[in-house]
């Protein structure tokens, strides 16, 4: 054989490495800088959008963001618990929430709630309530079903005794097993978190006030009037401020369980 | 050992336990701490329990030896109600916990338990471990729960552990911190399954002498185990079980001493010979293991 397996494999991500080399220099050469720049990155778009976009737009995104995680995270640890009951229709009740609300599009939600509702009932909800049902009640079904994998991965010597030293099913439940649930699932809770960050942006469906502009509306709103891409680039590089530490953090918490096992 | 001096330090123990019991505080009326009539505990087809009567007294130490899969742990869950019986009638300490209506809450705080398997709770520390159902269960404040929590700390010999978590003790430290948590509870009596068997041997002898001490202050005890020197040598009586009865029971010196029973007899070789002991792990596992009737 001419040539050895790992060198071949060498010769081959050599290969790969000039492509791709040669790729970025012919875009560099043939590229209109020019209009890129002011399409993508126009400093004074840039400049106009701050520091509305943090002091508003950011500011709301996350406010729209822990409001449904908030919500959802209550009702996810209900349904969990329920789902879990030894009651069935308290067990039909949760699986026929998660499965709809898993199934149907986040959007629609939002739908219902922002104009379904206040048409059908006449009734206005508050934005930040309308907000959070929609974010929470979809976040909620998927919540339920980490937090019932989280309860269920607790060893069912923790119940046993607990309840052996006389604890309730209940306090047991509170006092030891959800604490380690808990921990269990806080990596993937995270993950959820950042998934929600991403679909608060849906709020922009609701017709926002300029108040209540969030990073998506916000770009958007922006890139109407200056006829630039710079507010979406901002607005995407903000998104990414919020979830590249979150999605540190789960790495961070992850490492830790497995170092914990 | 001869038939005088088994009988001998028969009575010795029994000396022993009668002075430690008049010191202990006096317990309500009934002199039996556990009483166990025609007991039946089937898991869907497989009867595991098939018709149990037996009874311990106050301050009494009963082991429970027996071939794995012969319904050992089942009988203790029984006891305590972590596996509900399918007939039978168990009362512990003159309550009827196989009495639908009873509080088995009210019961299971009286009964201290202790698993093979520890069953520290990880999250908290060795103290909050000894505190929280006394604090939750019993409703004792703060500063009395950590009193009485520090002292069964040094019960168990490990005052020094409470800031630890249990993740940071060996085996042996743990269990004796199980022992110490069921204890804070004043339990009446305290069952005990296999407590020795998850633990690396050279940590064996510091549980079973805090159980024995237990033993020598008068605790009610009834102990699950393999250790036939601490049967032989703490117990009161000793109940051979295998198949889901009990096979024949009596003082340790009749039962591993001098046992009437074939099936007696061919268990005890296994566990006390050390050279057919090895076969007998394997065993465990084994064809005994999984007895079935169908
Ligand atoms: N929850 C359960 N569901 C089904 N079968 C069970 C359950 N618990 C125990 N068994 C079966 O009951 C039988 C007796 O179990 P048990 O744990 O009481 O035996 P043991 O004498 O304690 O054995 P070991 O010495 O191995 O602990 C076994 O065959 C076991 O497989
Ligand atoms: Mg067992």
């Amino acid at each position: 054989m001419p040539l050895s397996k790992r060198r071949r494999a060498r010769i081959i991500r050599g290969v790969q490495y000039g492509v791709l080399v040669a790729a970025v220099v012919i875009f560099a050469l043939v590229a209109d800088w020019h209009q890129l720049r002011t399409a993508f990155f126009d400093v004074n778009v840039a400049k106009a959008l701050f520091p509305d976009i943090i002091t508003t737009a950011l500011v709301n995104t996350v406010l729209y963001t822990l409001l449904g995680f908030g919500f959802g995270l209550a009702l996810g640890l209900v349904l969990a618990l329920m789902r879990l009951s030894s009651v069935p229709p308290y067990r039909w009740i949760a699986v026929t929430y998660i499965e709809f609300f898993r199934g149907i599009p986040a959007l629609l939600v939002f739908i219902a709630l922002g104009f379904g509702v206040p048409l059908a009932f006449e009734v206005a909800l508050d934005m930040n309530v309308t907000v959070m049902l929609s974010l929470g009640l979809v976040g909620a079904a998927y919540m339920a079903e980490t937090i019932r994998a989280g309860i269920q991965a607790v060893p069912k010597g923790q119940t046993e005794a607990a309840r052996s030293l006389g604890m309730s099913h209940g306090r047991a439940m509170l006092s030891i097993v959800i604490p380690q649930a808990f921990r269990i699932v806080l990596p993937p809770l995270t993950n959820e978190l950042i998934l929600l960050t991403k679909d608060s942006s849906l709020v922009y469906l609701l017709g926002l006030s300029l108040g209540q502009f969030e990073l998506a509306n916000f770009g958007r709103d922006a890139l109407n009037e200056h006829k630039s891409l710079t507010p979406i680039l901002i607005a995407g590089l903000l998104y990414l401020v919020i979830t590249l530490p979150l999605g540190q953090v789960v790495r961070r918490l992850e490492a830790r369980t497995a170092k914990a096992r | 050992m001869t038939q005088d001096k088994a009988e001998q330090k028969a009575v010795e123990k029994a000396v022993q336990k009668e002075t430690a019991k008049d010191a202990a505080p006096e317990n309500s009326g009934d002199a039996k701490a556990i009483d166990v009539q025609g007991l039946h505990k089937a898991f869907g087809e497989l009867e595991v329990l098939r018709g149990i009567d037996f009874s311990v007294a106050r301050g009494e130490v009963v082991c429970i030896i027996g071939p794995s899969g012969s319904g050992k742990s089942t009988l203790l869950r029984c006891v305590n109600l972590l596996e509900e019986p399918s007939s039978g009638r168990v009362t512990v300490a003159g309550t009827e916990v196989t009495d639908p209506d009873v509080d088995i809450d009210l019961v299971r705080r009286r009964i201290g338990m202790v698993f093979q398997s520890f069953n520290l709770f990880p999250h908290l520390t060795v103290l909050e471990n000894l505190t929280i159902a006394q604090r939750r269960v019993l409703r004792r404040d703060r500063a009395e729960a950590d009193r009485i929590a520090r002292v069964n700390l040094e019960r168990v010999g490990l005052g020094e552990k409470e800031a630890s978590y249990p993740a940071q003790l060996s085996g042996g430290q743990q269990q004796r911190v199980a022992i110490a948590r069921a204890l804070s509870m004043d339990p009446e009596l305290m069952l005990f399954d296999e407590p020795t068997s998850a633990l690396d041997p050279e940590l064996v002898g510091d549980v079973l002498a805090v159980m024995r001490s237990l033993a020598d202050e008068g605790m009610t005890m009834l102990v699950v185990t393999h250790e036939m020197s601490f049967a032989r040598e703490v117990a009161d009586r000793v109940v051979f079980m295998d198949g889901g009865v009990i096979v024949e029971e009596g003082i340790p010196e009749r039962v591993v001493g001098d046992p009437q029973h074939e099936r007696t007899r061919t268990f005890l070789a296994r566990v006390l010979d050390p050279a057919a002991a090895e076969v007998g792990e394997v065993a465990d596992t084994g064809p005994t293991g999984k007895r079935v009737d169908r």
